[in-house]
C-alpha cells in the first residue's frame, strides 16, 4: 500500500483546507501533519525547508515536495485521475480549461478581497487585532462586484466551470465558508439568488462537511 | 483558424503571447485601450464579465485569465514547439508550484508597483509612495527566495525552462524599465542570471518588438 500523502499545517487555515478538500474529493488517503503557527513552526528553518515562504501548507508525495494550494490541488487530481471524484479536474480538455479559468478567476479576483474580509472580520477579533473598517468597507464593495459577475454565471450554469461541480468551486470553500459562518457576512451570498443556489449545493458537499469537522476539532 | 488574442499592448497579455510564440501557435491580435477603459464596454465585457485581458478567441471558444490560457495551450500543443510543462507529472507539479508564487506572492506587490509608478498619473488616481515602499520591500523578500531557490536549480521548476519562468516575463520587464527598479534584479546574482537568459529568448525580443507598451 502506498504511504500517504502528507499536509503540513493548521486544518483552521483557509489554504489547508482547500488541499484537505481536494483529497477528501478525490478519495486520496492522507496525514495532516499539524504546524502551530501562533508558536511560529511556519517560520522555523524545517519549515522553510519544505515552504521557503514560510506559509501553510506544504505537500509530500513521497519524494515530490509541493506547496500553494491551487497546485497541490491540480497534481492530486492529475496524479490520480482514477480516485475519488474523478471529473474534479475535468476529464477533457475544454473542461480543465474552464476549471483552470475560473480557478484563476477565484485566486486573481475572489480571494484578493475575501482573504481581506475573513481576516478583518473573523480572525482579528479572536487574534485581539484592531479592525480596519475603511479596508472593511473597501473590500466589501470589490467582492460584491466580483459576485454580481458570479450570479450571472451561475444563472447559465449550475456550477462556475460547467455543469459539474470542480475544483473551481472548490477552491472558493474556505474563504467562502469564513465568511458566512465566522464574519457575518452571510448576505453577500445570500441577497444573490444564484449564488445562493450555488452556495448551498458546495457546502453541503460530503468532502466539506467532513472539512468543517476537523475545523471545529482543532479549536 | 487563428487564435486571437485581446489586449496586446499590456503586461498580463504578453505572458499569452509568449507562450503562443514558443510553442508556435499561429495568433492575431486584437488591441483593447485600457486607458480609455474600452475593458469595461459592454461589448467587451460579453466576452469577459470580469473585465479584464488577455481574452483568447478560437473560434467559438472563448477563455480568460492568462495563466489559464497558457496551461490549455501548451497541453493542447504538447508536442509542437517547447516543452513547457516539464515532462513528468512531478515536474508538472513543480510548474504549478511556481506559477502559483508568481501569481500569488510575485504579482501582487509589482503590480502594485506597475499601477503607482507607471499608470497613476494615466489613470488619475494618486500615487501611493507608502505602497511603493510597502511593494519593494515585499517584493525584495520574495526576490530574495527567488535567489535561494535559482541557486539550486537553473529555473523556477527545475532545470527547465517552464510556464512558471515565462510567467514573470512581462511584470519584470517594466520592474527592470519603466518602473526604475533594475537594481532589485541585478543585485541578486542567480536571479539576475534568470532574468538574462529568459528575457534574451527569441519569443521574448519578438513580442517586445512587435507589440510594444501601451506608452
Amino acid at each position: 500500500m502506498a504511504t500517504p500523502v502528507k499536509v503540513h499545517g493548521p486544518p483552521l487555515s483557509t489554504a489547508v483546507s482547500r488541499v484537505l478538500a481536494c483529497l477528501i474529493e478525490k478519495d486520496v488517503p492522507f496525514q495532516l501533519i499539524p504546524v502551530n503557527m501562533a508558536k511560529g513552526e511556519h517560520k522555523s528553518p524545517d519549515f522553510l525547508k519544505i515552504q521557503p515562504f514560510g506559509q501553510v501548507p506544504a505537500f509530500q508525495d513521497e519524494a515530490t515536495s509541493l506547496f500553494e494550494s491551487r497546485a497541490i490541488c491540480r497534481y492530486i487530481c492529475e496524479k490520480y485521475p482514477e480516485k475519488g471524484n474523478k471529473g474534479l479536474y475535468g476529464t477533457n480538455p475544454l473542461a480543465k480549461a474552464s476549471i483552470d479559468q475560473w480557478v484563476e478567476a477565484e485566486g486573481q479576483s475572489f480571494n484578493p478581497p475575501s482573504s481581506v474580509l475573513v481576516f478583518q472580520l473573523a480572525f482579528a477579533p479572536r487574534m485581539k487585532l484592531k479592525q480596519d473598517p475603511s479596508l472593511i468597507s473597501q473590500n466589501e464593495a470589490k467582492l460584491e462586484k466580483v459576485l454580481d459577475v458570479y450570479d450571472k454565471r451561475l444563472g447559465e450554469s449550475r456550477f462556475l466551470a460547467g455543469d459539474d461541480f470542480s475544483l473551481a468551486d472548490l477552491s472558493h470553500l474556505p474563504n467562502a465558508h469564513y465568511l458566512v459562518n465566522a464574519a457575518e457576512r452571510g448576505e453577500l451570498f445570500t441577497s444573490k439568488k444564484n449564488v445562493e443556489r450555488w452556495w448551498g449545493e458546495i457546502s453541503s458537499r460530503d468532502s466539506w462537511k467532513k472539512v468543517v469537522d476537523m475545523q471545529k476539532q482543532a479549536t | 483558424m487563428v487564435v486571437k488574442v485581446y489586449g496586446p499592448a499590456f503586461a498580463s497579455p504578453k505572458r499569452v503571447l509568449a507562450c503562443l510564440m514558443e510553442k508556435e501557435i499561429e495568433f492575431e491580435v486584437v488591441p483593447v485601450d485600457l486607458l480609455k477603459g474600452e475593458h469595461k464596454d459592454p461589448e467587451f465585457l460579453k466576452l469577459q464579465p470580469l473585465g479584464t485581458v488577455p481574452v483568447t478567441q478560437d473560434g467559438d471558444y472563448v477563455l480568460y485569465e492568462s495563466r489559464a490560457i497558457m496551461r490549455y495551450y501548451s497541453e493542447k500543443y504538447k508536442s509542437q514547439g517547447t516543452g513547457l510543462l516539464g515532462e513528468t507529472i512531478e515536474e508538472r507539479g513543480q510548474v504549478e508550484n511556481w506559477l502559483e508564487v508568481e501569481a500569488h506572492n510575485f504579482n501582487p506587490p509589482v503590480m502594485n508597483l506597475t499601477l503607482h509608478v507607471m499608470f497613476s498619473s494615466k489613470l488619475g488616481f494618486p500615487r501611493d509612495e507608502n505602497l511603493i515602499k510597502e511593494s519593494e520591500e515585499k517584493l525584495g523578500k520574495v526576490l530574495d527566495i527567488y535567489e535561494e531557490r535559482l541557486s539550486k536549480t537553473k529555473y523556477l521548476a527545475g532545470d527547465f525552462f517552464s510556464l512558471a519562468d515565462l510567467s514573470h516575463l512581462p511584470f519584470t520587464q517594466y520592474l527592470v524599465g519603466p518602473i526604475g527598479k533594475e537594481y532589485m534584479i541585478s543585485s541578486r546574482k542567480h536571479v539576475s542570471a534568470w532574468w538574462n537568459d529568459i528575457s534574451s529568448r527569441p519569443s521574448w525580443q519578438k513580442v517586445l518588438l512587435l507589440y510594444p507598451p501601451p506608452f
